[in-house]
């Protein structure tokens, strides 16, 4: 089957194509078309996913491996390069650390007998296949739009927009590369790859700050990848001839060769989906410009370390290794969602959300009952859409109106009404009733009573999931709050941002619909193949939520009847004298304008403390983790 | 098995026993206060009175707001008598209450925009003692369906006291009563005028009004759901919260929000989610 090589090389082409193009009529052209073609081909792998099981690609090219071996180097030594460059000595280390565990593997695996890599697809890959080709291509589409003000605004940031593109299909193409690989020495190239894209992008601008904070990334993932060839070392060793270095054999192997490199790999997973002690990195990373936090969030790097994790699920399920590195998420969910609180800035309260769910999702991956991975790639499904469409949003909003502080976004809905109706949506997606992410948190609270130590979870989840009523519901009431004051800006926004954004929205929609037949068809199918059992809502339940849906999605008509109301005063000012804009006479004589500011709770939600506790909490919990997996090692 | 006739039942009685318990809640504490009090049917007569004034906005928004809160209390309401699933039901709760919240913070108006904070905070506090409710009812009849909790044979109330302590704490918080009416409140005078309800008048309020009866009885249900083995003993656990929360009501000034969220959480944890742990460990003890 030619579409999964295609799907992994086409993106790159397109990558190098953009290099070479620097006239912009030319690299919309090829962007739009690019992304087109991808999102048509991820959409034509529901024809050829087998109902059962993974389908298997076999890739007849021999040299492949060499190949990889070859680029992993030339990686290193370019990150030496720039380590230099930039003193960071600690990355000079992990890079020339990593590599060195690289060659001592492949000294190994040269010894061993050869077995043929394969690609392959079962329904989580085509998932998550969909999520990177269908948003992925959607945000660089608007990343077309995006960059062009960015360099507007930003007239002393270089004009590198062929690079930047580069990287963001190439990063495309090593995610496609990861879901597709069996093979684990190629699940790493590509997660080398994630890990190389993103800090580059992060990097973006060159200032001071956005080097330092690529470096941090750097560093996070490095140490995550290093984890990653500890894994392959393991298991060159107990396996020479490398049958068990394919996913597909590993997990079913049973827990006693399998646990190993699966904790290392969750580690590994846990760098990169910038869990707490890690997710510094993530945060650092909103320096970069705005389409590379949306790419990096929903549909990247951090579902490729949420991706493995919930891979190796099966393995880790019932382990004592599991329950902590499901600790571990859950922890980073309660204390990211209540660090958000604190958070003013949009792109970090983003950010800290997107930590939390990560950690809901490696929660429900680690304890790994059937149940609990059912709810986690529904948590990935709608986590992805509903992110992107808000960080796209937030990048509108910032180009109209300069800022991206959630104070500055009062009266949103009258200065720019469709972007605020499709923010509001997309906060809404985010956690309310019937909308996606709810709904996997209460297949999740349901699934973890029944496991084991699952009690812990479930307080988790009751306090982390209010936690994040409070600081979405007081965004939404930021910018649906009618400001008199305030003047319509919704103009010169370009076309290809209008494209990425009512599709994402009509999506964060049709997916609530529609997720019962993703259930059926793709999710259940993959959990009965992996568990041999599996689990849905009930249909009752199901029918009720539509139903809320649509009793939802009528009740904005209302506004049609009640539109016609004559009798529109001043809000109540205590009986002051007060002009229609809302000026008043203040005390001494003064006059004043109102302005309205959102709780942050910063004494009880401050991040600094908050974030001191995660670290150290998640830290200690590593630590222990690591001890008990060298202690089944040894 | 969703059963629709209770679920109609609920829509159309439910007025009647929310304003009816208002009007009895005012003449209690009328009585405590050494007043004469309001007739019991005054809190009819008022809503009446508030459908026949005219209508002021601040922003027409503001009805479409008001109007969801209504509908979706009344649609989770309806869920709840009719049998559905308890999580859906606090999740579908939680919803209407975002609208009211909503609402306050669509008419750019100070006071509101204070009561619709401090309303969040209140949901904040409330919530995760509601969900462990639900926990503890599943974990001991093994089923979230309010039909299946109804109609279970075991006394909840005794493998749940805990939990039931925990949820009158939380109880006080979502009757408006204080000390916890932070964000708006039934008595004449606070800080903050009327809170989330400033900018609501004339049949807008008697609609924010209405919902709140809606919103009482389906509390009492939740009550009776740790009684439910026995109707009688069920309906007078009923009388006697309300009646403390009256009591409570008149007794204790107004907390801050520190407080509130402090108190409401370390409930929740000492109460119910020690209660819960006790209760798992039984389980693998002796069979529930």
């Amino acid at each position: 089957m030619i579409t999964l090589p295609f799907l992994v090389l086409f993106p790159a082409v397109i990558a190098i194509l953009l290099l070479l193009v620097s006239a912009d009529a030319w690299r919309r052209l090829v962007v739009k078309a690019g992304a087109l073609i991808i999102g048509i081909a991820s959409l034509y792998l529901l024809f050829i996913t087998p109902e059962t099981g993974p389908g298997f690609f076999p890739v007849e090219f021999d040299s492949i491996s060499e190949l990889m071996f070859l680029a992993e180097m030339v990686i290193a030594a370019f990150l030496v390069y720039l380590g230099i460059k930039y003193k960071k000595y600690l990355a000079i280390f992990l890079v020339v650390a990593q590599a060195a565990l690289l060659v001592y593997y492949e000294s190994l695996a040269a010894t061993g007998t050869h077995i043929v890599p394969n690609l392959f697809i079962d329904q989580f890959s085509l998932i998550l296949a969909l999520i990177i080709g269908i948003i992925g291509s959607l945000i660089c589409v608007y990343a077309l739009g995006y960059m062009a003000t960015y360099q507007e605004h930003h007239p002393e940031v270089r004009d590198r927009r062929r690079t930047f593109f580069f990287l963001m299909f190439f990063f495309l193409s090593s995610m496609f590369g990861l879901v597709f690989s069996d093979f684990l020495p190629w699940v790493f190239f590509f997660w080398e790859l994630t890990t190389l894209c993103s800090f580059l992008l992060i990097g973006y601008s060159g200032t001071g700050e956005a080097i330092n904070n690529a470096f941090l990334a750097l560093n996070m993932n490095l140490l995550g990848g290093i984890a990653f060839v500890g894994a392959l070392l393991y298991l060159a060793f107990v396996s020479p001839g490398g049958e068990l270095l394919n996913i597909s054999t590993l997990i079913h192997s049973g827990h006693m060769v399998a646990l190993v490199p699966a904790v290392l790999i969750a580690f590994a997973g846990i760098t990169k989906a910038a869990l707490m002690p890690f997710s510094a990195w993530l945060v650092g990373a909103m320096v970069a410009p705005t389409p590379v936090s949306a790419l990096l969030h929903s549909s990247t790097m951090v579902k490729a370390g949420v991706y493995i994790i919930v891979r190796f699920a099966p393995v880790l399920t019932g382990t004592m290794e599991g329950l902590i590195i499901g600790l571990i998420g859950g922890f980073t969910f309660l204390l990211a969602s209540a660090i958000a609180i604190s958070q003013s800035n949009a792109k970090k309260v983003l950010a800290y959300s997107t930590i939390a769910n990560l950690g809901l999702i490696v929660a429900c991956a680690g304890v790994g009952t059937y149940k609990l991975v059912w709810a986690a790639i529904l948590l990935i499904i709608f986590h992805a859409i509903a992110k992107s469409l808000l960080f796209l949003c937030v990048g509108t909003v910032e180009h109209r109106i300069g800022s991206k502080d959630i104070e500055d976004m009062t009266g949103l809905i009258v200065r720019m009404p469709h972007v605020a109706v499709m923010m509001f949506i997309g906060i809404a997606g985010m956690f309310l009733a019937p909308f996606g992410m709810l709904i996997s948190k209460w297949a999740a609270i349901e699934a973890f009573i029944e496991a084991q130590f699952g009690l812990i979870f479930v307080a988790i989840l009751a306090f982390g999931g209010s936690i994040t009523v409070f600081f979405w519901s007081k965004w939404m009431g930021k910018i649906i709050s009618v400001c008199p004051v305030a003047a319509k800006v919704e103009n010169r926004i370009p076309q290809e941002k209008w494209i990425a954004l009512s599709l994402l929205t009509a999506m964060t929609v049709f997916i609530c619909l529609a997720f019962p037949l993703i259930s059926s068809y793709l999710i259940e199918p993959f959990v009965l193949s992996v568990y041999g059992a599996t689990t849905r809502l009930s249909q009752d339940n199901v029918t009720i939520m539509v139903m809320m849906l649509f009793l939802l999605m009528i009740m904005p008509f209302s506004l049609l009847w009640f539109r016609k109301e004559k009798n529109i005063v001043p809000p109540y000012m205590a009986g002051r004298p007060a002009t229609p804009d809302l000026h008043f006479l203040g005390s001494m004589g003064v006059t004043r304008q109102v302005t309205l500011g959102n709780y942050y709770l910063e004494e009880v939600f401050g991040e600094k403390r908050l974030f001191m506790a995660g670290t150290a909490l998640c830290f200690g919990l590593i630590l222990l983790v690591g001890t008990l997996t060298a202690g089944v090692a040894l | 098995m969703i059963l629709l006739e209770y679920a109609v039942l609920f829509i159309v009685l439910a007025p009647f026993i929310g304003g009816l318990l208002a009007g009895i809640d005012r003449k209690l504490t009328a009585r405590m206060q050494g007043r004469v009090g309001p007739p019991i049917l005054q809190p009819f007569y008022d809503v009446g009175k508030l459908f026949q004034k005219e209508q002021i906005v601040v922003t027409p928004s503001q009805h479409f707001y008001v109007l969801s809160y209504l509908v979706f209390i009344v649609a989770s309401g309806a869920l709840f008598f009719a049998g559905g699933d308890l999580l859906l039901v606090i999740f579908a709760f939680t919803l209407a209450h975002i609208f009211l919240v909503l609402g306050a913070y669509s008419s750019y108006s100070p006071y509101s925009f204070i009561g619709a904070e401090r309303e969040l905070i209140q949901i904040i506090a409330y919530e995760p003692m509601i969900i462990l409710a639900a926990v503890g009812m599943y974990m001991v009849t093994k089923s979230f369906f309010v039909w299946e909790i109804m109609t279970s044979s075991l006394p909840l109330i005794l493998y749940l006291p805990g939990v039931f302590l925990g949820f009158l704490m939380v109880l006080t918080i979502k009757l408006r009563k204080s000390p916890f009416d932070l964000s708006t409140s039934h008595h004449a005078h606070q800080e903050i005028v009327k809170g989330v309800t400033t900018e609501f008048s004339g049949p807008m309020l008697a609609r924010v009004e209405i919902a709140h009866w809606y919103e009482n009885v389906f509390l009492l249900g939740f009550i009776y759901l740790f009684f439910a083995w026995n109707p009688l003993v069920g309906i007078i656990a009923i009388i006697v919260a309300y009646l403390l929360e009256i009591l409570i009501d008149n007794t204790f000034s107004r907390a801050t929000w520190k407080f509130t969220l402090k108190s409401a959480w370390i409930i929740a944890g000492m109460m119910g989610l020690v209660n819960l742990g006790v209760l798992y460990y039984l389980s693998g003890v002796v069979p529930v």
